[in-house]
């Protein structure tokens, strides 16, 4: 009787490399793809046609990355991205650099030329597995599209465990059009170079809660880290449980929440000065889920000088890096944390707490509240309050980015999404189309430059096409405001290429709001301060996207800032 | 100061290219790198010998450890090991030198492997040390050639090297 296991061999049907691509997004529950069609990734989207994943078309491949990227930045899910060989897949590079650069799980799948004509400079041909080694977590070239189901379970396993990151999957034409039987979807991975999930011991437990003991000054020191490994709620938990003050880093911004007396808000560069007294003269820094990134320490000899250093990570390689800790442990930080929470001491630090306040009452964030002019500062606060502080913010990269992160009370995780490592500008806006469709019940606000919104504006048509309500605030100083800050700061003002505005018409240029319109989107434009509450509550109170030009003067800086390759003694206050 | 790595590596496409790339991308040295089979035909051994002070050595053996293809890595170096070297030299003879060279040869435990009248080539083994004072005794008759495969090694306790 073997009628019946014939048929169910029979039922197996061959299908195509592509289709397989598919099907094994589909298997890992994937919702939503952006991806952008070209000669070697067509395969792919006739596929799509007949699948449940809906696919959303970038008007350029690294909107199509970033979008990604801001879906899983926003939601700590695998997001995905696909693009066609050669051009496709080098427009992808930024996105991925980005999503290396900040731990977040990233797949991106591109076409690749038929491995017949790997190598003879064939049209569209670039070794992405070349280009993209290093500022990808891991990657694959698929040669026979039997390993697919392995392939894209592997890749979607490496890029959300352990230390999320970017996995590449370049695949041949001819292996998408490869008929063969797909095996089954597989359930485990094993791959014996790859241990995600280290715990501490018992031991280094024990350690860590000695140096508590000891400790008359601590201080933590709070990454990305700890939203990576949804260890927000732990944090918080350790922080008032054992009475500690927490700074942030800009990664971990949200991670713990700034409303809490403990909050330091965040150190760094532009951070608070408070945050970084803190930090520095401290006596234990609890460095959780953190990399001593240059533009948290400054000279890594001088930061926290006195401080016994316990570093927490669950990349090894990062124990040591940049700074040598007393106890460097490898783990999981959520692990940590609960183990630490089954117990408690509760110092009142009387002392150091009376510290922390004279220096939060000495240098708050501040800036001129009563100047006529419309201030950057102002705006950000404007925003968070008409929209009630519960929004997810996208900055771009520039000074808006640093305001948006000084002028908000952040309280949750994955409500400030920011390129932080690579700093990429023209991440914002794409990234809040990713953080939308992901999360369509929550207002989503991206603050731009005028030169950032430049380098991806084309995703107003994104926007359009797939209804993404999301709102836009260009913070229009005409200028590439960081850089001219650096150059009145340190290069006499001499403007090298930081101008933006055209002297030869008698208005900002451009005109965003014109081109908003030219996309079906609606915008407006704001110059004086007393219109700036209007503009903002009508930009969050029409349906669907919106695009608020604020003009405003280019001359303000982000404060405080510690000088490039100098201490926190060094901080530049006005 | 050099250190001896072994690096257990699976056998895949481009594994040498990551390792090296992280080696240049991070501004680390190679003196030497030698990749060869195991065993299992599913794994390959990569030996690297390479500078740096402690710091830099420890950065080196976790960025090797972070590689998804890599399995095992393990600095050979302060513990109990046996390397060896393989080296293939071509020296000028003359009638009056031939007879000397084959006796330093023997000192060594060298092979002579290709005789022509004007040149003999050598086969010789060994620690780097070993390579290094036979290659100097040769320069005094003229080198034409000389190919050094670089090192391998191998832990004398099990744990050091074995495969996991």
């Amino acid at each position: 009787m073997n009628a019946g296991k014939t048929l169910e061999v029979s039922c197996k049907k061959k299908i195509k490399g592509a289709e397989i691509v598919i099907r094994c997004l589909e298997k890992e529950g994937i919702k939503v793809i952006f991806a952008y069609p070209g000669g070697a990734s067509m395969e792919f989207h006739q596929a799509l046609c007949d699948s449940s994943i809906e696919v959303i078309l970038p008007r350029h491949e690294q909107g199509g990355a970033f979008a990604a990227g801001g879906y899983a930045r926003s939601t700590g899910n695998v997001g995905v991205c696909m693009a066609t060989s050669g051009p496709g897949a080098t427009n992808l590079i930024s996105g991925i650099a980005d999503a290396y650069m900040d731990s977040v799980p990233l797949v991106a799948i591109t076409g690749q030329i038929p491995t017949k004509l790997i190598g003879k400079s064939a049209f569209q041909e670039v070794d992405v597995i070349g280009v993209t080694r290093p500022i990808v977590k891991h990657s694959y070239l698929v040669v026979d599209a039997k390993d697919l189901p392995r392939i894209i379970k592997e890749a979607f396993y490496i890029a959300q465990t352990g230390r999320p990151g970017p996995v590449v999957v370049d695949v041949p034409k001819d292996v998408q059009q490869q008929v063969v039987e797909m095996s089954d979807y597989p359930k485990k991975v094993k791959i014996r170079g790859y241990n995600p999930y280290p715990l501490a011991s018992d031991e280094e437990i024990e350690l860590i809660h000695k140096s508590i003991v000891e400790c008359k000054k601590p201080c933590i020191y709070a990454g990305g880290g700890i939203i990576s490994a949804n260890a927000s709620k732990e944090l918080t938990e350790f922080a008032r449980k054992y009475n500690m003050p927490v700074a942030t880093t800009l990664m971990g911004i949200g991670a713990f929440p700034e409303d809490d007396p403990l909050s330091l808000k965040w150190l760094g560069m532009h951070g608070t000065v408070y945050a970084n007294k803190a930090a520095n003269e401290c006596d234990l820094l609890l460095a959780f889920g953190v990399r001593f990134d240059d533009r948290v320490t400054g000279p890594v000899s001088t930061f926290a000088a006195h401080a016994k250093i316990v570093h927490v990570d669950i990349d090894r390689s990062e124990i040591n890096k940049n700074k040598e800790a007393n106890i460097g442990i490898v783990s999981d930080i959520k692990y940590v944390l609960r183990k630490l929470n089954e117990w408690s001491v509760k110092n009142d630090y009387n002392d150091w707490f009376e510290s922390i306040k004279k220096w939060k009452k000495k240098f708050p964030l501040a800036y001129n509240k009563k100047s006529e002019k419309l201030l950057p500062q102002e705006a950000i606060e404007m925003i968070y309050r008409v929209s009630k502080g519960n929004a997810i913010i996208v900055p771009c990269v520039g000074q808006h980015q640093m305001w948006a992160a000084q002028y908000f009370t952040y309280t949750r995780p994955r409500q400030l999404l920011t390129s932080g490592g690579l700093g990429a500008m023209g991440f914002g806006f794409p990234t809040s189309i990713g953080a939308k469709v992901a999360n369509p019940d929550k207002t989503v606000i991206c603050i731009s430059g005028d030169g950032s919104f430049q380098m991806n504006i084309q995703e107003l048509g994104t926007v359009h096409a797939y209804e993404v309500d999301v709102k836009i605030v260009i913070m229009n100083n005409q200028h590439l405001g960081m850089v001219a800050q650096w150059e009145d700061r340190f290069y006499g003002s001499k403007r090298g290429n930081t101008v933006l505005a055209d002297k030869r018409v008698l208005r900002p240029y451009p005109d965003f709001v014109t081109i908003a319109k030219g996309y079906l989107i609606p915008g407006k434009e704001v110059y004086k301060k007393s219109e700036l509450e209007d503009a903002v509550r009508e930009m969050l109170e029409t349906p669907g996207s919106f695009l608020l030009d604020v003009h405003i003067e280019y001359q303000e800086h982000v404060l405080p800032m510690i000088p490039p390759g100098k201490s926190y003694k060094d901080t530049i206050i006005e | 100061m050099q250190h001896m790595i072994s690096v257990l590596v699976e056998n895949k496409f481009g594994v040498l290219a990551r390792i090296a790339g992280l080696f240049c991308g991070r501004g680390y040295n190679i003196d030497s790198l030698t990749v060869s089979p195991t065993d299992d035909s599913g794994t390959s051994k990569m030996t690297i010998v390479t500078t740096g002070d402690a710091a830099v050595i420890e950065q080196i053996e976790k960025q090797l450890t972070k590689l998804i293809d890599v399995i095992k890595v393990s600095d050979l170096t302060g513990s109990k090991f046996i390397e060896r070297e393989l080296a293939l030299i071509k020296v000028k003879t003359k009638t009056s030198s031939r007879a000397e060279i084959m006796q330093i040869t023997e000192i060594f435990k060298g092979k002579i492997v290709n005789v022509y009248p004007d040149e003999l080539t050598v086969e010789i083994s060994g620690g780097g040390d070993k390579i290094d004072a036979f290659v100097s005794l040769m320069k005094h008759f003229g080198i034409i050639e000389l190919a050094r495969t670089g090192k391998v090694a191998i832990g004398r306790m099990s744990e050091n090297t074995a495969s996991c």
